[in-house]
């Protein structure tokens, strides 16, 4: 309701400025992500017509609480996909970083110790990806797959049961609650997650290296052509991805106060749909990180009306997503054909 | 050096070096006992049946461009209709009703791959896309068919496709070299496979030439379902059940892998069906490999892993000129550019 009380203003605006445009047409590249908006308003209001409880604010404010790992992952993927590439690993990623961080936590290694060092396995491993990527030529899908295998081989073979984590940081992290409002807090996870995605969209808008990813994704024969240096962007993608999913990992450590080596099997695919969903283009150079997090927003208010129902079984969530994918992939074929 | 240089020659060493391991580590490597041969080469073949199935369907997608990663998600829908309807049936061990069942679970695979195709050829998705949206729903379809339970079947005739031998050889190997005979005499003796790689090659100029790219490509994504429809049958024949949630979980990085490393690329526009039978009985020869040589089991994907990341990179050309150019006097490699 409020996207159609939204247009009006906005049309007689446009007319204002532009008379010959009659009607409003948003910029074609930002449909995809007001029709994930709209989708999202949509579902929100009809959760509130359904359920009772459903108009909390804590609703909201949990939808970023229970997906922050997610949310984190989904911000470094945007970055590898807006190059065109794709990233499979960052679910063993996050894998292998909850599995040593609880390792190296119960041997007795000092927390801020241990924190910046998992971080940096993350992005090693990411860039390495990246160095082979590109300067060996395979194909994103087969390098990162290989990665996905590296990373969770070693997770698995660090420790294959759930380790629990004691340290007194990391135990304080997970309690600690911000509040917001009367009855309204949220967790440290939560906000991690929230700037992540604030300082990537700064970073994708206004960087030179924000637009040399969008410049490879375009096309990268021709950024290489313009100049740009490819290969320190395109590493350097891989590396954020890496970082991301590793932080994801830290995150998770911190939300469950264990790790475990089969956590964050099918992030990656949960990633990758989040982002189309939320208009950020497969083939590259277009979308943006709020796409993505709006994105993220629906998948976690599927789950979220899912819970409310109570009698519907976790079969349908992922039906749900099948469906949303495809409207959501129809319409943005039916954008780019218009844009044509 | 010509056999040095064949894409398929560095897959085949380690196949060949993974099998000679074996013959040193089992008990028994190939024997005949109960009329039957059996032995741990007997098991990698039965065992790599469904992942050659679901293969070769790969490489013909992947040889027109196209990726399916929705494979495993039809294994399990593939295996709950079948064992929905044999565990419905009055009598489970009747032949004719058993086999009916599985051309009913193939077809219901088939029209998935319709809707992969049509999405793909006609509406203009990106494949890995398409595919995507019936890997995610697909596993929740199979979820609702199987009421989210495992369901477990009593049938001979069933179990016989995945345990069953038929002169002294494995049946689910026999289907497996059947459907190989079977694509390589389609693709090889006619001029379809010439189609298939005009078609990876570009879809535009091959339309332009006068053929029918779409119908094509969706026939592709048809038997590449089938395949993965009976892979899943056989998988299901071998627990005696559908399962939901595991069935042919992860195949599909498999499947793609066992193409890659049958060197046919990503891109399509080229393809190799030996190759692939390669790819996939190294992956499942690997697999029991690192059980027969004792590692541990926690190490099983890392030792994986590492076999992986080295064929991928002794596969990458840039890779070998680079690591092992500097090796070669320079003269002979300027001599080998004009030719």
């Amino acid at each position: 309701m409020t996207t159609i009380d939204a247009t009006p203003p906005s049309t007689n605006q446009k007319a204002a400025v532009n008379p010959r445009r009659r009607v409003y047409r948003p910029n074609t590249k930002y449909i995809p992500i007001l029709a994930t908006l709209a989708l999202l308003i949509v579902m929100y209001v009809s959760g509130i017509a359904n359920y009772r409880n459903f108009d909390q604010p804590s609703v909201v404010v949990n939808l970023f609480r229970d997906n922050a790992v997610l949310l984190v992952v989904t911000v470094g993927m945007t970055f590898v996909i807006l190059t065109g590439g794709i990233d499979l690993s960052v679910g063993a990623v996050i894998s292998l970083t909850t599995t040593l961080t609880a390792t190296l936590l119960q041997g007795g290694w000092p927390p801020l110790l241990v924190l910046p060092l998992v971080l940096l396995l993350g992005a090693l491993l990411g860039a390495g990806m990246g160095a082979v990527i590109h300067y060996f030529k395979v194909e994103p899908f087969i390098a990162t797959l290989a990665g996905l295998f590296l990373a969770r081989g070693l997770a698995l073979f660090i420790n294959q049961e759930s380790i629990p984590i004691r340290d007194k940081l990391w135990t304080t992290l997970s309690d600690m609650r911000i509040p917001l409002g009367e009855h309204t807090r949220t967790t440290p996870t939560a906000v991690v997650a929230l700037s992540a995605v604030l300082i990537a969209a700064a970073v994708l808008a206004w960087t030179r290296f924000g637009r040399n990813v969008y410049a490879i994704g375009g096309s990268a024969d021709s950024a290489l052509l313009m100049g740009l240096p490819v290969a320190r962007t395109r590493i350097a993608v891989y590396t954020v991805s890496g970082f991301c999913a590793a932080l994801g990992g830290v995150l998770y450590t911190i939300n469950s106060t264990s790790g475990h080596a089969l956590q964050g099997s099918g992030t990656e695919l949960d990633a990758i749909a989040s982002c189309v969903i939320g208009g950020v283009l497969l083939t590259g150079g277009a979308g943006y990180v709020f796409g993505s997090l709006l994105g993220v927003l629906v998948y976690g208010m599927i789950g979220t009306i899912i819970n409310f129902q109570g009698d519907l079984n976790s079969a349908w969530t992922r039906i749900v997503v099948g469906i949303l994918l495809f409207g959501f992939i129809l319409l943005q074929r039916l954008v780019t054909r218009r844009a044509r | 050096m010509t056999i040095l240089k064949n894409r398929l020659f560095w897959p085949a060493a380690i196949l060949l070096a993974l099998l000679i391991v074996n013959v040193f580590t089992s008990n028994q490597f190939i024997t005949l006992q109960d009329g039957h041969l059996f032995g741990t080469l007997i098991d990698i073949l039965r065992g790599s049946a469904p992942l050659i199935l679901v293969s070769l369907g790969m490489t013909l997608v992947i040889s027109t461009g196209g990726i399916d990663l929705s494979v495993g998600s039809v294994m399990a829908i593939s295996g709950a209709v079948a064992c929905l309807l044999i565990k419905d049936l009055g009598n489970q061990n009747a032949v004719g009703s058993v086999l009916l069942i599985m051309a009913v679970a193939i077809a219901v695979s088939a029209a998935l791959g319709l809707w992969n195709g049509s999405l793909v050829a006609i509406v203009g998705i990106q494949p890995i896309i398409a595919t995507l949206i019936l890997m995610v729903a697909g596993r929740g379809l199979a979820q609702l068919i199987t009421a989210g339970q495992i369901i477990n079947v009593q049938s001979s005739p069933y179990a016989t496709i995945a345990t069953g031998f038929f002169l002294t050889l494995p049946v689910a190997f026999l289907i497996a070299l059947a459907a190989i005979g079977l694509i390589a005499v389609l693709t090889r003796r006619t001029a379809l496979g010439l189609l298939l790689e005009s078609v990876g090659g570009s879809p535009s100029a091959s339309r332009l030439a006068g053929i029918q790219a779409k119908r094509i490509t969706v026939m592709v994504y048809v038997v590449s379902g089938a395949l993965a429809g009976l892979a899943g049958l056989i998988y299901s024949a071998n627990i005696k059940s559908a399962d939901s949630i595991y069935a042919g979980n992860l195949i599909e990085l498999d499947a793609i892998l066992a193409v890659v490393i049958g060197g046919t690329a990503l891109i399509g526009g080229r393809f190799s069906i030996l190759g692939t039978v390669l790819g996939a009985v190294l992956i499942q020869t690997l697999q029991v490999t690192v059980v027969g040589i004792g590692v541990p089991s926690k190490a099983t994907l890392l030792f994986k892993a590492v076999v992986v990341v080295v064929l991928c990179l002794s596969q990458s050309v840039t890779f070998r000129e680079k690591v092992f150019g500097r090796f070669k006097s320079r003269p002979a490699v300027r001599a080998e550019v004009p030719a």
